[in-house]
């Protein structure tokens, strides 16, 4: 059950995630701003209050793993991490710059926290998969998380891996699609259209649910129900808005990769600043 | 390395697949965390057996070898030390991204086994015969590629593979194939066997190519020439001290390969020879063509591959070798 006073510091911890984000994709000047911001609801959730982690103890082998599969939307999840302590939080300015350790694509030999490489769509999957069936054959109760784009879904790959998992019960595995209905190109509908994404993992025998994706006690109480499903291999659809809350990308049709300039950024933080001291529901 | 050689190159009663399942299901009794993938092959490589004795580490994918490998990334993350299995073609051509990703950049642990390579598909024909499997391969930093050119080096590797960390691809055989090493024999991933000793020139070959050039030695021998062969099972990564030893003992290089003469061993040897010792070479291997159904032995033929091919290259880069050394 989530009370009313951690959803209220997840949401916090959410808008956190989008200031911090929007401050380290701002200092370059580029970046993959869309897809970062439809993400930084699902990962407070997952990093704030979901997920059995320890930061001080990355490697911790009881841990619950998480792959972002939609490698590109790294920076919020940089972020996230370095809010919940992994690394020190000046690290993200560090974003993008030769021989950081915060590349634009997650990488797990760079970055402390992270816990598999991602970046080329659609082969996080089968690596969330295989981390899933590896923690079950040591007799772990621990969950992997998988976050997938909508775009990404687009790829073969997913389809192979969204068979294997039903077929193998792979039921520690919990995955999301940020269903945000924009890819690089414009619109998923008319580049190559999902239909209707949910019906498709149902049919392929996954545990299925739909939830507005920019809302904290949806998402949490979806957890909730996939964490209970152990046979099937739970999928959580996120209905979501590609930039969401960064007001020069949200109402963008090309908001995947941005450039942007520096008073674009400072006006978004601001706003950002201001939702912060709010402190209200969403 | 401890080599005891054949010492009859006959004809291997045993299928170099059995070795495979063999070695596999005693690793998994020895070590708990090896775990055998395949995408439905299981019948062609023998794995029913080792999955009917170890069920939870035996993974069936089906015919998805973008996932399997994946699969097989993400387990080897939890400790585990996968051994994937399909045909050479699929391991290279189909998952080359998620082998180069998931498994190589990603600086994971995953053996990769690539069966029926090169004229081995034979009457599966051009689909399946897998040309260029090394070629596409030797472009993943890191990676380790090994092809194994008998039932005892076969055994040896995989044995050392249950312990040794990075991405592995190895070359099998399903079939029997030429004995050329004797049980007891230890080899060093990285180190080529120098199996007969010569002064005129040395023939570098790796897989079926290697009793071939035995076999196109004692022809050449008839001829008055003297052959070293060096035995090189690993082509990634390669022993350039032996390349530039034998270049600069006997002056003249002949590769053999069962693969495209582009990017496979030729090609690597051919790049340590022009930066080290560039004496004359040719290439014995695949013509730069698309693979055809047909047995082995007329495979061989067709793509130039026989003990004949190899002395005719072998007199040619002497001529070139004459010349080049009257200059």
């Amino acid at each position: 059950m989530l009370d009313k006073q951690k959803e209220l510091e997840l949401q916090k911890l959410a808008k956190m995630i989008r200031l911090e984000t929007m401050k380290a994709i701002g200092k370059r000047g580029f970046g993959h701003v869309g897809g970062s911001m439809s993400i930084v609801e699902v990962l407070a959730v997952l990093y704030g209050a979901q997920m059995n982690i320890k930061p001080e103890e990355p490697n911790w082998v009881d841990r619950d793993w998480f792959v972002l599969s939609k490698g590109h939307s790294g920076p919020a999840l940089y972020a996230t991490l370095a809010l919940k302590g992994y690394f020190n939080i000046e690290e993200l300015d560090t974003l993008n710059l030769p021989g950081t350790n915060l590349p634009s694509h997650c990488d797990r030999n760079k970055t402390i926290g992270i816990d598999m490489s991602t970046g080329s769509l659609g082969q996080g999957i089968s690596t969330a998969i295989g981390i899933a069936m590896g923690n079950k054959m040591d007799g772990r109760n621990s969950f992997t998380y998988l976050i997938l784009g909508d775009g990404e879904s687009q790829e073969g790959q997913v389809w192979e891996g969204a068979l294997f998992a039903a077929h193998h019960r792979v039921g520690n595995l919990i995955a999301f699609i940020d269903y945000n209905k924009k890819q690089l190109d414009g619109y998923t509908k008319d580049i190559c259209d999902l239909g209707d994404i949910v019906k498709k993992f149902e049919d392929f025998n996954w545990h299925t649910q739909l939830v507005d994706g920019h809302d904290i006690k949806k998402i949490f109480n979806a957890i909730e129900n996939a964490k209970l499903v152990k046979d099937k291999p739970s999928m959580i659809v996120l209905d979501t808005v590609k930039g969401k809350g960064c007001s020069f990308a949200e109402s963008i049709l090309f908001n995947h990769h941005m450039r942007f300039t520096q008073d674009q950024v400072s006006d978004a933080i601001g706003i950002m600043e201001k939702e912060l001291e709010k402190g209200e529901d969403q | 390395m401890n080599i005891v050689f054949a010492k009859e190159n006959i004809s291997e009663p045993v299928n170099m697949k059995d070795i495979y399942c063999k070695t596999i299901q005693e690793a998994m009794e020895e070590n708990g965390n090896v775990v055998a993938l395949d995408a439905d092959l299981m019948n062609s490589i023998g794995l029913l057996s080792v999955q009917k004795a170890f069920p939870e580490r035996t993974i069936n994918c089906g015919i998805q070898e973008a996932n399997m490998v994946g699969v097989a990334a993400g387990l080897s993350a939890t400790g585990k030390i996968p051994f994937a299995s399909t045909f050479a073609t699929f391991a290279s051509r189909r998952a080359y991204d998620q082998l180069f990703i998931s498994a190589g950049f990603a600086k994971l642990n995953i053996r990769l086994i690539g069966s029926d390579p090169g004229i081995f598909a034979a009457f599966n024909g051009g689909t399946h015969m897998s040309f260029e499997d090394i070629g596409i391969l030797r472009n993943v930093p890191d990676i380790t590629i090994i092809e194994p050119v008998d039932s005892v080096m076969l055994r040896d590797i995989l044995k050392q593979l249950v312990s040794l960390c990075g991405v592995f691809y190895v070359r099998l055989i399903r079939q029997g194939t030429v004995k050329i090493y004797e049980e007891g024999s230890a080899f060093e991933i990285g180190k080529a066997v120098r199996i007969r000793e010569g002064k005129d020139i040395t023939i570098i070959a790796s897989g079926i190519g290697v009793a071939d050039s035995l076999e196109a030695c004692k022809q050449l021998s008839e001829k008055g020439i003297s052959a070293r062969v060096l035995n090189m099972f690993t082509i990634k990564p390669i022993d350039k001290e032996a390349i530039i030893q034998s270049a600069n003992d006997t002056g003249a290089i002949v590769t053999v390969e069962n693969h495209n003469i582009i990017n496979g061993l030729g090609s690597a040897v051919a790049e340590v020879l022009a930066e080290n010792a560039p004496v004359p070479m040719e290439r014995v291997g695949v013509n730069d063509v698309y693979g055809e159904v047909g047995s082995v032995e007329y495979l061989k033929k067709r793509f130039e591959l026989t003990p004949e091919d190899i002395v005719k290259k072998s007199e040619l880069v002497l001529s070139r070798k004459k010349s080049f050394t009257s200059i």
